[in-house]
């Protein structure tokens, strides 16, 4: 009775203490979703969680970060720097994966070495002169020029990752295919690209939130007002609006929908793309 | 073995990636090595000064590191206490979480929410602690919760404050690397064989002690890995400074990123700029050399 009543004490004490940190993780995000729906005078009148009581919601908010404060361009110009900022590494990645794993030429453990010691050069350090050669080539103020630098900064990982995935498949069955025949390149997409779906996934998704999230190579890279991506709006409204909280929160909405959305619908790659991506 | 010929064409698969790096991470980071010992005067190469630059961070500049007055103070301490306290706060958390989730059948779900930080943005994120610090006691939830049990209490700009400044941005970071901290000490706890768990059970060891005696020495190795990558993470902190604080309250909150970034592009001083990403680079190097030496070792298992 006694040892049946401990444990019960001790398992309940596990169930308290993981809800509360459960509650404690959310919180911080669920009052910013709140507030993001409550009229504007609520917001500087009352705590977010007196909302519960009052119940006035509002879409307002959306709308004026969306039309007003011009987030709706934001928000498609980062589409359109992260789709060719994703693609691009993985693709360009990958083929230079495959020539690490399996092709010969003359010093490729050496280069490979050096691809992965890039891994750890900051970005810091690349800033200024890739700046300056990226608007001698008149990239600043197209969206090329971001595409190439979230490419060439992916590149390292993304080789490392998938030269290590591609140099793990069976040799038998590339040898047998190269003995039937095919070229390089059907080996690559007819026999390593589809065995490797997971490696690519979690890249792709690693990748595509790194980008999408990314504010510092914005505000290097992108000069054109008109290009803005979502990250750097949203700092734009905090230093012009101060803490604006209506604005803010449903800013920070519409930026977090997308990784949001691929957290829910990829959890299982998602979460190995970002162990993956960590050491980046 | 002859169907793997050395073929000139197979250059064409490496050549795109090559060209790329070459172009934006190789040339531009020996060009910054250079610019380190010039004034680089609005970003141009002008004047060599040798070490002049890093002799003026590391003694002259306040804001870079001030070990005049104690406590020292300057970005290169603040990214010292980053380390400690982030680090250490991430991989604790990380630890109790996995280790209490793994006793109970809805661990996925514990799991999802505190790995959902993860997902969005240091923008984000930065806004979302930025209102729970909100030193408005109507808006802000910290101020709000610590009057509802003690009504005398003063709201705190919690970031508004040199002594709170630093912390503050901290637990934001935490809260959103714990996680990443919880999954990959959750894998491998579950790596670990049940059999050894038993016998010491068996031995009539109490649940603390195994899991000092038993569990935690076994986690040493993803400790230290998981310890390395937060190292890595905590030397390119700059997004969530650059929303919460911009390096304020009288840059009380600058770290070492963040300094690049303003000397080179607020200030324009392309030389001192520069000196501080080479600072960055020589402190990743020894990080580098162990990941690279952990790399090999699994290559050589293989």
């Amino acid at each position: 009775m006694n040892a049946r009543l401990s444990r019960l004490l001790s398992n309940s004490t596990l169930h308290v203490l993981l809800v509360v940190i459960a509650v404690v993780w959310l919180v911080p995000t669920v009052g910013l979703f709140v507030t993001s729906w409550r009229p504007r005078p609520d917001i500087f009148g009352s705590g977010w969680w007196t909302a519960f009581v009052t119940l006035r919601f509002t879409a307002e908010n959306y709308i004026e970060v969306f039309t007003a404060q011009g987030l709706g361009q934001n928000f498609l110009n980062s589409l359109a720097i992260t789709l060719p900022g994703t693609i691009l590494p993985v693709l360009i990645g990958a083929l230079a994966a495959y020539g690490f794993a399996w092709l010969r030429f003359p010093g490729r453990d050496w280069i490979f070495l050096i691809v992965v010691g890039l891994l750890v050069v900051p970005i810091q350090m690349t800033f200024v002169p890739a700046l300056q050669l990226a608007s001698r080539l008149k990239l600043t103020h197209s969206l090329l020029g971001i595409w190439l630098v979230h490419t060439a900064y992916g590149l390292p990982f993304a080789i490392f990752l998938l030269r290590n995935f591609f140099a793990a498949l069976p040799r038998d069955l590339i040898e047998a295919a190269k003995m039937d025949g095919a070229s390089d390149l059907d080996v690559f997409g007819r026999i390593v690209l589809p065995l490797s779906v997971p490696a690519m996934a979690s890249l792709t998704i690693f990748q595509f939130l790194w980008v999408w999230n990314d504010l510092l190579t914005a505000l290097i890279y992108v000069q054109d007002p008109k290009l803005l991506p979502m990250t750097v709006g949203i700092a734009k409204l905090i230093s012009t609006y101060g803490q604006e909280w209506h604005l803010l929160s449903a800013a920070s909405f519409i930026l977090m929908a997308v990784p949001l959305v691929i957290f829910f619908s990829l959890q299982r790659y998602f979460v190995q793309g970002i162990l993956a991506g960590s050491v980046k | 073995m002859s169907v793997f010929r050395r073929n000139p064409l197979n250059w064409l698969y490496i050549l795109p990636a090559l060209a790329l790096l070459a172009t934006f991470v190789v040339y531009p980071t020996l060009w910054t090595i250079r610019m380190s010992f010039d004034t680089g005067q609005g970003l141009r190469f002008r004047k060599f000064v040798g070490l002049d630059n890093y002799v003026r961070l590391l003694t002259r500049d306040k804001f870079f590191l001030d070990l005049s007055e104690f406590p020292p103070s300057g970005a290169v301490i603040n990214n010292i206490i980053w380390l400690v306290v982030f680090t250490s706060l991430t991989v604790g958390f990380g630890l109790l979480i996995a280790v209490l989730a793994d006793r109970v059948r809805y661990e996925p779900v514990i799991k999802a929410v505190v790995f959902l930080p993860m997902a969005i943005s240091f923008t984000a994120a930065g806004i979302i602690w930025l209102f729970v610090y909100s030193p408005d006691a109507n808006t802000g939830l910290l101020n709000a919760m610590i009057k509802a049990i003690d009504p005398a209490w003063k709201s705190v700009a919690w970031v508004g404050r040199v002594e709170t400044v630093t912390y503050s941005v901290i637990i934001a970071a935490v809260w959103m690397w714990t996680g990443f901290a919880t999954v990959v000490l959750s894998a491998a706890l579950k790596s670990i064989p049940q059999e050894i768990i038993e016998a010491a059970r068996m031995d009539g060891a109490g649940e603390w002690h195994i899991f000092w005696r038993v569990t935690l020495p076994m986690l040493g190795a993803p400790i230290a890995v998981l310890t390395t990558t937060l190292i890595i993470n905590v030397l390119k902190v700059f997004d969530l400074i650059y929303i919460m604080t911009r390096g304020g309250p009288r840059g009380a909150s600058r770290v070492i990123a963040y300094t690049m970034y303003t000397e080179t592009f607020e200030a324009g001083k392309g030389g001192y700029g520069s000196a501080v990403a080479v600072i960055m680079l020589l402190l990743i190097i020894p990080i580098m050399l162990v990941n690279l030496r952990r790399f090999r070792a699994e290559e050589a298992e293989r």
